[in-house]
């Protein structure tokens, strides 16, 4: 029992780090993106691709992974940028039709790209088995390193994202937008740039999170709408506008998954709709709420 | 105080009624006078878009009309094909009949489902009903009587000749087509079609002249279930073979809001242009496959960026025509 509490938390590590993109997304301009999904798997491919291209140069070793993911950041940060300032910036308003439409096509796009480019055979980022070591706890558990190193990271991104939003300049900014875009643009802020920073900051997250899921298990083209119903859970779940909350979520979603899972292989997923739904009908808020919709 | 006159058509729209009896006519004589040979794969053909067509009118109802946009209207198409085939294998029911009892279930089981789904709204809406149409794709790859996740084949149609059992399909398909038009058309055009549109155009001024907003959404929400469960219940009777993955694909709605969006939304003729065209493309690309869907998933998003009503839209605004009119015209 203990162990599947544990086991459930360390895979809500990584569902947080699915979901807090789409959190930070939303909470800025209320902005779906259906492709949230597609988008971390699209970024683990990268990692793959990467690290090919780099044992072609001879540079196959250890470092690689950490290096590849290193140079990926950046990259998404532009992308996430380019991708809002654009083409999203302009599908934004009253009606939540343009915006779903728009990314819910790329995320067809994507899928099909990846299907194209690298078949729909599961892959895995080589991590020079990081992925296998484990370390012991006491009363017979062993807990896996790379799993613990990703709720590590969950909690570290969860409390940048927390103080980015509260104790900084661009934080008051995602703030002032989010509250009443015509005031903070009357105060001299230009919501499109603002905008684009927290895409650009949502991708950063969404790369991390594919790097990672491609470390831990296997990936293949498909794999993107379930990640976007999980993250999407998680922040529902935590409550609109907290990262907190969204931490929390994510780690209910985890454990809820992995209880089932125990119970039995074919219902885990499930039992985590129907509490997600549970959540929905009890509490529409979300547990933690901080903004209104 | 002078005299108004309602107008409610145009010559072409009388025009477009005749025009469309016809067609109904000469489609529904298609086993008769269809060459030997190719008959039997046009019908079959017909009977699949046929599905696709009440598919998207149906998404169209309730995100056109109803400013609910799901992506989980797959829920209802494969609970609807679900039923039919339940009722055909285990009650013994003939699954012609139970194609309309499949789309009734669908019906029935979306007001519970609405009372999850209205929590959320906008995009959270459209992904909260995807989670819905998740779990009925899980509750049904776990049921073991229907063949779990390899799904299972209607045995119940085993005795009926093949030759008949395709006019059967065919027919029903072509009658499902025309009431749904009709169904949408007369619904837009009553009392009822106009506290829809209010609704549309701005929720909180409908609510305050007297529109019941909450109880208006319910029902189209009912309907547009009732529509995707025809549509599913239809497409499994013509293929014969149901899977959890199947009936349940986001693929569905990702047509639907294609040709929705291509054609227009929040007109009747949109999904039927966005159909004809849908089915065009098919045939001609696609046979390249991932970069065919690529292309669709692209030209849906440059149509919504760049031509946001849509070709019928366009085409309404340069040459102001409207098969189906639903506007009302005073002339004093």
């Amino acid at each position: 029992m203990l162990e599947t509490l544990l086991q459930g938390m360390l895979l809500g590590g990584l569902y947080c780090l699915f979901a807090l993109g789409q959190s930070l997304m939303f909470g800025v301009m209320r902005l779906t993106n259906t492709a949230q999904g597609d988008f971390i798997i699209l970024g683990a491919f990268a990692a793959i691709a990467g690290m090919n291209a780099l044992a072609a140069l001879g540079w196959g070793h250890g470092s690689a992974p950490l290096m590849v993911m290193l140079a990926l950041l950046p990259l998404a940060f532009g992308f996430g940028y380019a991708l809002q300032r654009w083409v999203l910036n302009g599908t934004l308003g009253r009606d939540p039709l343009p915006s779903l439409v728009v990314t819910f096509g790329l995320s067809i796009v994507i899928q099909n790209l990846l299907l194209e480019l690298f078949s729909a055979d599961p892959r895995s980022i080589e991590t020079g088995g990081l992925n296998t070591a484990s370390v012991a706890l006491p009363a017979g558990l062993a807990i896996g390193v790379l799993p613990l190193a990703i709720f590590a990271l969950a909690l570290l991104a969860t409390g940048a994202l927390q103080w980015l939003f509260n104790g900084t300049r661009l934080g008051r900014a995602f703030r002032a937008v989010s509250d009443d875009k015509e005031i903070a643009e009357l105060m001299g802020l230009n919501s499109n740039t603002v905008y684009a920073l927290a895409t650009a900051i949502a991708f950063v997250l969404i790369a991390l999170a594919g790097v990672l899921q491609g470390m831990r298990t296997t990936v293949s083209p498909a794999d993107g709408p379930l990640l976007l119903l999980f993250a999407f859970e998680a922040v529902i779940i935590g409550g609109m506008g907290s990262f907190w909350g969204t931490l929390i979520g994510a780690l209910l979603l985890g454990i809820t998954q992995q209880i089932g899972f125990r119970i039995d292989p074919g219902w885990g997923i499930w039992v985590g709709h129907i509490v997600f739904l549970i959540v929905l009908v009890l509490r529409p808020q979300g547990l933690f709420p901080k903004t209104r919709g | 105080m002078a005299q108004v006159e309602v107008i409610r058509s145009t010559p072409v729209s009388r025009a477009a009624l005749w025009v469309g009896l016809l067609l109904i006519v000469v489609a529904a004589g298609l086993p008769f006078w269809a060459p030997e040979g190719s008959g039997s794969s046009w019908m079959r053909e017909f009977v699949e878009i046929a599905c696709y067509l009440i598919f998207a009118m149906m998404w169209n109802l309730l995100a056109g009309y109803g400013g609910m946009v799901s992506i989980g209207q797959q829920a209802f198409f494969g609970f609807g094909g679900y039923v039919m085939l339940m009722l055909g294998n285990f009650a013994g029911v003939n699954p012609f009949v139970a194609v309309p009892l499949g789309a009734l279930a669908a019906a029935l089981i979306a007001v519970p489902v609405s009372f999850v789904a209205f929590r959320l709204q906008g995009g959270y809406f459209a992904i909260g009903t995807w989670v819905i149409a998740d779990v009925f794709r899980l509750s049904f790859a776990n049921m073991s009587v229907v063949g779990g996740g390899s799904g299972t084949s209607l045995t119940a149609l085993r005795g009926i000749e093949k030759a008949t059992r395709e006019n059967l399909t065919f027919w029903i398909a072509l009658a499902c087509v025309v009431a749904a038009i009709a169904l949408i058309y007369l619904f837009l055009r009553s009392k009822r079609g106009l506290a829809l549109l209010a609704i549309r155009d701005n929720e909180v001024a409908a609510e305050s002249q007297g529109i019941a907003v909450a109880g208006m959404k319910l029902a189209v929400y009912v309907v547009a279930a009732f529509g995707a469960g025809l549509a599913g219940a239809l497409y499994f009777v013509g293929n014969l073979r149901i899977s959890p993955d199947a009936a349940f694909s986001v693929n569905w709605t990702a047509f639907a809001i294609f040709m929705v969006v291509i054609g227009g939304i929040g007109r009747i003729e949109g999904p039927i242009v966005g159909a004809l065209i849908f089915w065009a493309l098919n045939k001609c690309f696609s046979g390249y496959g991932t970069w065919y869907l690529m292309g669709l998933g692209l030209l849906a998003i440059v149509v919504t960026i760049f031509f946001k009503q849509g070709l019928w839209g366009w085409a309404q605004r340069r040459f102001g025509l409207s098969l189906f009119p639903t506007q009302r015209t005073l002339r004093l």
